[in-house]
């Protein structure tokens, strides 16, 4: 994690991706959903970035348009230096093995009739990756020991598991094929909180033990993102909002969502929150079928101006990479 | 201030097929009027089986077992569970807010309909005067155009909204105490900041208390200015707010706070998760049932039975032998 090169593994410009809405018995569309609208970012070799957001901010649909389980509507995912957008199915499917995803639910991401290893064997299956049945065997037995999961549980059935220890066989699976990326969406809000704590060091020992291992960290909480995360992207209704290093984004926010967002996490410290800043914002995330003109905060933004409205502001850098996107920074 | 509410020695079990499920195991708490109480701990520790147990809320399986629920000078659990004393507490004078705003309200009938037939029913009212207490409640609580959305059903509110008419139907009838069970954890969480300070402002002008059931140890620091911690049916320690976060006694509640990320922390801050499972509620050894996970135990926990809840400092008690505080650097 230290070495940091200075190359990207994934490089996205400009994603854009539309939902068509249809009505009637023709399916005419009648509108775009604007799920991702514009997103431009780099994670690098080794990094972890972090993308926060509440429900509908567009978080997840970038981690499945990543993994190549979209098509765009617009834009450029460049992974490993290749355009992922443009690669016909069979190509695709190539590269996707050096990708993986970590679900949020252990209970309905792993199929109830599969044994344990069969389902963390799988991707070797899927891939061709041993060439002998005593190489998989060890390979699948290699990979429980990895994520901290007795071998002799192999034949196991995942109800015999615990939430833990059913995401610990959703890493294991995910790290199969020697992954150099792995969108964790949402890996440990479904656990209770005595077990997140074992999820979250298990992601962060893996990515010190292995060589190019980076993670696009996808949740809503805000205080486990910043723990993981060397950067962390803020979004709101399909844009980044701002993006910084985890280190300033609670010492300096700057965007007003990303303070209101900040502000609404209580820390477990009474002494400190006595002296926190308090933003409750008005109104809801209006729906992203029709989102207001200019920038789309503004309607619930303690610091609009009639500029606001007029247009979007670009992501721009003030300086040692931070990134926001407001007219009143 | 004067107690409100006082819990002796309940329990509540469950008869499995397995055996017999002590959810709650003999707890006892009390609620002072004017008073926010956090109620905290994992799923299946009992927080909310406690909380229904007041209630006599619990159908079979499940029985209370014993212990008593003295309110206004009655001991609660001597009225039948259906019976017309139990209905002129329930709901009345103590009122409920679960977590799934979704499910909790009647999906046939509209928003007014829900919120008169409390009024009717416990205050007497006619129908003309509780349909305008309706409207009042909603705007109190933060429902724009409340005239004309009285007759919207629940599926034409976001899951926000869905929650404020949860908070006017359980103060309509003015209770005096507010028990709210995980009331945000399914919603944004810029959307849970505005429920949670508008509860504290509701209870505040009722005039009733609050009881906040939880597994969000930042929530209760916030809010609570008494704190109950659950652990497998039992309380293991409790506390003002700030004691248990000053001054955290018990090895489970140590153990939570130093597992948990803080929004606030020091950049490289490693995790330092409680190993192991909550343990299974069928059978348990006599005792202390964190004694498999606890890394402060001593002889003394493996030959004693669980003590019971000791002071260490005023009106400061935890269930535990160990001497935590020289340990606990």
């Amino acid at each position: 994690m230290n070495q940091k090169r200075n190359d990207a593994i994934l490089d996205v410009k400009d994603l854009k991706m539309y939902f068509p809405v249809t009505r009637g018995l023709l399916r005419r569309k009648v509108a775009d959903v604007k799920a991702v609208d514009g997103v431009s970012f780099k994670l690098m070799k080794d990094e972890t970035l972090g993308l926060v957001g509440e429900s509908g901010c567009g978080k997840t649909t970038i981690g499945r348009c990543v993994l190549g389980l979209y098509r765009p509507t617009g834009g450029n995912i460049l992974f490993q230096d290749e355009n992922i957008t443009s690669l016909p199915e069979n190509k695709l499917r190539e590269i996707r093995r050096k990708m993986a995803l970590i679900f949020q639910d252990p209970y309905s991401s792993l199929d109830p009739r599969q044994s344990a290893g069969s389902i963390v064997g799988e991707p070797l299956k899927i891939h061709h990756l041993s060439t002998s049945r005593g190489e998989y065997n060890d390979r699948v037995e290699q990979l429980f020991r990895i994520v901290g999961l007795d071998p002799s549980m192999t034949d196991r059935f995942p109800h015999e598991f615990s939430g833990g220890q059913r995401q610990r066989i959703g890493v294991a699976r995910a790290l199969a094929c020697d992954p150099n990326l792995i969108v964790c969406d949402e890996p440990i809000s479904a656990l209770d909180v005595s077990i997140q704590a074992q999820i979250i060091n298990l992601l962060e020992e893996l990515q010190e033990g292995i060589k190019e291992l980076s993670y696009l960290f996808i949740a809503h909480d805000l205080s486990v993102v910043r723990h993981i995360s060397d950067r962390v992207a803020v979004m709101y209704l399909g844009r980044i909002v701002e993006i910084c290093k985890s280190r300033v984004l609670y010492d300096n926010p700057l965007h007003p969502y990303t303070r209101a967002l900040l502000s609404a996490i209580p820390i477990a410290d009474p002494f400190v929150e006595e002296t926190r800043e308090r933003i409750i914002l008005k109104g809801e995330v209006p729906s992203p079928l029709n989102p207001p003109p200019g920038c789309s905060f503004h309607p619930r933004c303690f610091m609009a101006i009639p500029d606001c409205s007029q247009a979007i502001p670009p992501l721009r850098d003030i300086g040692e990479g931070h990134q926001v996107a407001c007219i009143r920074v | 201030m004067t107690e409100l509410l006082r819990v002796n020695n309940l329990v509540t079990q469950f008869k499995t097929e397995s055996g017999v499920v002590r959810a709650v195991d003999g707890i006892s708490y009390y609620i002072d009027e004017l008073e926010i109480v956090g109620l905290v701990g994992e799923s299946g520790c009992g927080k909310s089986v406690s909380q229904l147990s007041t209630m006599q809320l619990i159908s079979a399986p499940g029985e209370i077992a014993g212990g008593e629920v003295i309110f206004e000078g009655q001991n609660l659990l001597k009225f039948e569970a259906n019976g017309p004393r139990m209905r002129a507490v329930r709901g009345a004078k103590i009122a409920m807010i679960f977590q799934e705003p979704m499910t909790s309200l009647n999906p046939v009938l509209t928003i007014g309909q829900q919120l008169t037939e409390m009024l009717v029913l416990h205050m007497k009212m006619s129908d003309d005067t509780s349909r305008k207490r309706a409207i009042e409640l909603m705007s109190m609580v933060g429902i724009p155009g409340a005239a004309s959305r009285i007759d919207d059903y629940p599926h034409h509110f976001s899951g926000g909204m869905r929650q404020r008419v949860m908070i006017a139907m359980a103060l309509s009838c003015n209770p005096r105490i507010l028990i709210a069970d995980e009331p945000t954890t399914a919603l944004d969480v810029t959307t849970q900041a505005q429920l949670l300070e508008l509860m504290k402002d509701m209870v505040q002008h009722f005039r009733a208390s609050l009881v906040i059931v939880t597994h969000n140890l930042g929530v209760v620091a916030r809010y609570a200015q008494r704190i109950y911690i659950m652990y497998a049916g039992r309380i293991v320690e409790s506390g003002t707010t700030k004691d248990i976060f000053g001054n955290p006694r018990h090895p489970y509640t140590i153990g939570l706070l130093k597992c948990i990320p803080r929004l606030d922390e020091e950049e490289g801050r490693k995790l330092v998760p409680i190993e192991g499972l909550p343990p299974n509620l069928i059978n348990m050894p006599s005792t202390c049932a964190f004694l498999p996970r606890c890394h402060y135990k001593i002889d003394k926990c493996f030959k004693e039975p669980w003590p019971g809840l000791t002071s260490v400092n005023g009106n400061h008690f935890i269930r535990c032998y160990a001497d935590t505080k020289e340990k606990n650097k």
